[in-house]
């Protein structure tokens, strides 16, 4: 039954309706059985959600005042994993915000790395190279997709379709296997560095994200299956949690919640960066603004990201690598050494095997994906280990008071989160720790909103709201 | 619009009420006082040719350790705009006192301005005039302090539970 | 001494031989850690042929609670108050660094350490744990369970 319907049922024919005891019309069957004063009749009864409650995804706590199923007023309150995030940025050097912000947004960590370097760099007034640009359009949407899985995944779940749920966190095993590859960490990855990444792509990349799509592909085939046109998840999600484009709006609202409203904003598409300007893609709108439009603005998004990696790829600067170690190369240690006794005559031409932790940063990727700005980036290790400037260069930019130092200012850069526009304002005060870091984060208007989505409501509908707003408490309580 | 042009606008508007602005990177700001900030805000809302419907962030810097602000206004609110029409960004940042940090509220303009002033009361304790509900965001309500001003030392935990460490 | 203590301890093996194959975990999820939860309790790590596969979402339904990410000084009366709903026997896995010590969040706002406040079995650090990190923490926790440890 819809929230409609049911508030209809109710007017006409209600708990409150006078009862007919010997003639007295006047009471009502509450006070008759309940001996309460004469009153309206029913009582509103405050409940409280969470803030450790399964369908939070993370902790938000929701007081509701119900009238029967209905909810009359809600207040949201948030806070419960504040990690001081904006205060920690500031302790350190410039880099070392870099895992602060893969905790912001955790499902899709590499948006925020990439949103982050791209203030400092904009406040540096630094660009950077073409293949770093590339890499970081494909990384993005590659967290882009995984965060609409976990998304889609967990408000299925919640509304019972559990296979969903398992079906899609399987998909995400394979992305995560190649943002590993990449990254060398699953989840929290501090891949972005100001200036550029961490590391190029690995060898053979190319096919693994062929074969990890063709998995992806066919679980969003299956989940619509299931589910896209299915009585039961249309009823929980259709009509239900809507807000008007204007109002959309004039909450901040931004992302798949206000693509589903109708209004076509989308800050790859509006103020392109990186190479979102030399790569074809939608942005999939919806008409309502409801729940189920907003799942369906999700499960395009997904189709979408996968092209623009795909033809990212395709068109990446300096090609995919093909390396190849075999017997050239010297052992790293006896390079050191050589680099200590002083034979450094043309040791920087030499190849070296490099240690897997540092696969795709030795110093032809450097030069590919890094700025060439040694005020910013750390130079590669066979010049840091096998001539001074490289060693001098590395000293200063690690030692505490020199490093990354932007002039004194202030930038603002946008970038497309998962949820919506993730802005960082950053103030630089000359030296070489932040002055101020502050994260615009995409899910706060959509959650402060939440009181407003589920008025008229009933708790029920609270769930496939909450869902579909996609909140992410390491983003929202910062 | 360009922003120049932008900002040309609001200083029409605006008069003595805008002290400053620049465009350091290419990000235009104005530096409005707080007289100004809710006609700054309105007329950016409301102006066709502007049409600054969103307000993307409503955040506050603490300029105490800053060199060379020392004897200026400790606070800056800053207010980050974008028009989805016109596809242009604007910031507006008010400076504010140490003894009297009180702003004109911005809720009746936004409602996600509620939320964002809750957030700066909190982090900085800039007051926000006219505010319907002016309380703690992120933060208990037992905590003592502000802790994104810079005097604020990072690791003062106040504990409600376990050991005062 | 003599038969009728072989008879009890064998007694308390099955006893927890079934406890440790029958895992009702509260999974307390905070933060960035409850991402590999989802991992490890899903089809690629699979938990649940640990026999752990069944999260309880009510503490007094649960018997191990897995307190997964960071928790803050606002939350920390909250997870006080569930672990006290819990009835014995109960467990408690620190799952993540912030639970263990408070990870990098050395802040206002981080509790040091889940231990400042409820006794903790197994700790299982990692910023997230690997899931195979978490399936030896349980498998150590299900050790701990067979021999019916108990902190009373």
């Amino acid at each position: 039954m819809t929230s409609d319907a049911s508030r209809q049922a109710r007017a006409g024919d209600s708990p409150g309706a006078r009862a007919m005891v010997n003639g007295e019309a006047s009471r009502t069957t509450r006070e008759l059985f309940l001996g309460e004063g004469a009153g309206g009749g029913t009582q509103n009864l405050t409940v409280n959600i969470g803030p450790a409650h399964p369908a939070m995804h993370g902790i938000i706590r929701i007081l509701a005042e119900l009238d029967g199923e209905i909810i009359v007023k809600s207040d949201v309150e948030i806070g419960y994993l504040h990690r001081a995030f904006e205060k920690d940025c500031e302790v350190g050097p410039w880099n070392n915000a870099m895992p602060y912000t893969d905790r912001l947004n955790y499902v899709s960590p590499l948006i925020n790395n990439f949103g982050y370097c791209s203030a400092v760099e904009k406040l540096l007034g630094i660009d950077i190279t073409e293949r770093c640009k590339y890499i970081r359009v494909i990384m993005s949407e590659i967290s882009r997709i995984c965060d609409h899985l976990t998304c889609v995944g967990a408000s299925a779940m919640e509304l019972g379709a559990f296979t969903v749920f398992l079906y899609m966190i399987k998909a995400r095993e394979f992305l995560w296997e190649l943002v590993e590859d990449v990254t060398g960490a699953r989840l929290t990855i501090s891949y972005g560095r100001v200036g550029g990444v961490k590391a190029d792509l690995p060898a053979g990349f190319d096919d693994k994200v062929k074969k990890a799509f063709v998995e992806v592909r066919q679980v969003l085939e299956e989940v619509h299956v299931l589910i896209t046109g299915n009585r039961i998840f249309m009823d929980r999600m259709v009509g239900v949690g809507a807000l008007s484009a204007e109002e959309t709006v004039a909450w901040a609202i931004t992302g798949p919640l206000l693509r589903a409203a109708g209004v076509p904003f989308d800050v790859r598409k509006a103020q392109p960066y990186w190479a979102y300007d030399r790569v074809q893609f939608e942005i999939p709108l919806g008409k309502n603004g409801d729940n189920f439009d907003r799942y369906l603005v999700r499960m395009a998004e997904m189709e979408q990201s996968m092209r623009i990696v795909e033809q990212a790829l395709g068109a990446l600067p300096g090609g995919s690598i093909q390396v190849d170690w075999e017997g050239k190369a010297i052992d790293p240690a006896a390079y050191v050494d050589r680099g200590k006794q002083g034979k450094t005559e043309g040791l920087l031409f030499v190849p070296i095997a490099l240690s897997p932790n540092l696969q795709g940063q030795g110093r032809d990727a450097q030069k590919r994906v890094n700025a060439p700005d040694k005020r910013v980036v750390l130079p590669p290790k066979e010049n840091t280990y096998g001539s001074i400037e490289g060693l001098m260069n590395h000293f200063m930019l690690v030692m505490e008071g020199f490093g990354i130092r932007p002039p004194m200012g202030e930038a603002y850069f946008a970038v497309e989160g998962a949820n919506g526009e993730l802005g960082f304002y950053v103030v630089s005060d000359g030296s070489d720790r932040p002055y101020r870091v502050r994260c615009r984060p995409p899910c706060l208007p959509p959650v402060a909103a939440m009181s407003r989505m589920i008025e008229g409501q009933m708790v029920a509908d609270i769930i496939p709201t909450f869902g579909s707003v996609n909140m992410i408490g390491g983003e929202l309580d910062r | 619009m360009d922003g120049q042009a932008i900002l040309a606008r609001l200083e029409t508007r605006l008069g003595a009420r805008l002290l400053g602005t620049h465009d350091h990177r290419g990000d235009h700001t104005a530096i409005v006082a707080r007289e100004g900030i809710i006609e700054a805000l309105t007329f950016s809302r409301e102006e066709s040719d502007l049409r600054f419907n969103v307000l993307m962030d409503l955040t506050a810097v603490d300029y105490l350790k800053l060199p060379g602000r020392e004897d200026g206004p400790r606070f800056d609110v800053v207010y980050h705009l974008y028009s989805i029409p016109h596809n242009h960004r604007i910031r507006l940042k008010v400076p504010v006192e140490q003894d009297d940090p009180v702003v004109p509220t911005a809720t009746s303009l936004w409602p996600i301005a509620n939320w964002l002033e809750r957030e700066v009361w909190d982090m900085f304790g800039i007051r926000f005039a006219g505010h319907p509900d002016l309380r703690r965001l992120l933060m208990y309500e037992e905590f003592e302090g502000h802790p994104l001003r810079k005097d604020y030392p990072i690791e003062r935990r106040q504990p409600l539970i376990g050991p005062k460490v | 001494m003599g038969v009728g203590s072989f008879f009890t301890s064998k007694l308390d093996e099955a006893i927890g031989w079934g406890r440790k194959y029958s895992i009702f975990q509260y999974p307390f999820v905070t933060a960035c850690c409850g991402m590999e939860y989802m991992a490890t309790a899903c089809s690629h790590y699979d938990v649940d042929r640990f026999g752990a596969g069944l999260p309880r979402f009510s503490p007094r339904q649960a018997d191990v609670l897995f307190v997964v990410g960071t928790i803050s000084h606002k939350m920390a009366p909250v997870l006080k108050r569930i672990y006290d709903q819990m009835c014995e026997p109960k467990w408690v896995v620190a799952f993540g660094v912030c639970t263990c010590t408070g990870g990098f969040y050395n802040n206002y706002a981080t509790v040091q350490g889940i231990d400042t406040i409820i006794p903790v079995d197994v700790y299982i650090p990692g910023c997230p744990p690997r899931p195979e990190s978490v399936i030896d923490g349980l498998m150590k926790l299900q050790e701990k369970i067979a021999t019916g440890a108990q902190r009373y």
